[in-house]
């Protein structure tokens, strides 16, 4: 896969489905924020995300949803350089 | 995540794909790869590995940490329909055991071609004798399963 072009703004992943931090959040007439907040549950629909990715030498972006169709392992980890 | 990277081949093999994720940039995954990874595997990780800065992804799967910034060891198998089959949430100082997550897999491909007729019982290894949950098994799992065999 061609490297995607880097620039220095702060990629993250980012769930696809949510309100974007750009958008107006919805706010209920007492005042309060009302966010939408998806929870992975078993059972249910797994949230889709992109993200950008490091693979084998390159750069990439992975959509999850890309590779439904699949059993997939999705494994967090508290971070790089780190002991366990 | 080198422990998982080890077992690959044998994910792959029951046809399922990997992708890790941290709080950290594709860019440190870069050199953490470089750098320790690949002289723990072979050849380096050979899966993606993704980067959630922002902690986003985390949020929606429950394991972002706001006050620390960082994401638990989440684990999460996902069928082929994109339905979380199971999930696992450790806290950082205790690693995964990678043989129980394969195990799981073949558990639920199990039940998976089996269209739900099957279930698997505790402690169920590929092989094992599966349960046909029905009428006639009301009462009379003893006869088909013990937890001591």
């Amino acid at each position: 896969m061609a490297d995607t072009p880097q620039g220095c703004a702060r990629v993250t992943g980012a769930v696809l489905g949510a309100p974007s931090p750009e958008e107006p959040v919805a706010q209920s007439a007492d005042g309060t924020i009302k966010e939408e907040i998806m929870t992975a549950r078993v059972g249910q629909k797994a949230p889709d995300f992109n993200a950008p990715a490091y693979y084998k030498g390159s750069f990439a972006n992975v959509q999850l949803s890309d590779h439904f169709g699949k059993w997939l392992l999705l494994c967090f980890y508290p971070g790089d350089f780190t002991f366990v | 995540m080198s422990a998982v990277a080890d077992k690959y081949q044998e994910l792959q093999d029951l046809g399922v794909e990997v992708f890790s994720v941290s709080v950290d940039s594709h860019f440190v995954h870069k050199m953490w790869n470089d750098h320790e990874l690949s002289k723990m595997v072979e050849g380096g990780i050979p899966f993606h590995m993704l980067s959630d800065q922002a902690g986003n992804i985390g949020r929606a799967y429950g394991v972002y940490v706001e006050a620390q910034g960082i994401e638990l060891r989440g684990r999460f198998i996902i069928d082929p329909d994109g339905v979380i089959q199971a999930m696992e949430v450790l806290t950082p100082p205790v690693g995964r055991r990678i043989a129980e997550s394969i195990r799981q897999v073949q558990a639920f491909q199990v039940v998976r071609a089996s269209g739900g007729a099957e279930a698997t019982p505790a402690g169920w290894m590929p092989g094992d004798p599966v349960l046909k949950p029905g009428p006639g098994l009301v009462g009379n799992v003893w006869k088909e399963w013990k937890p001591n065999e």
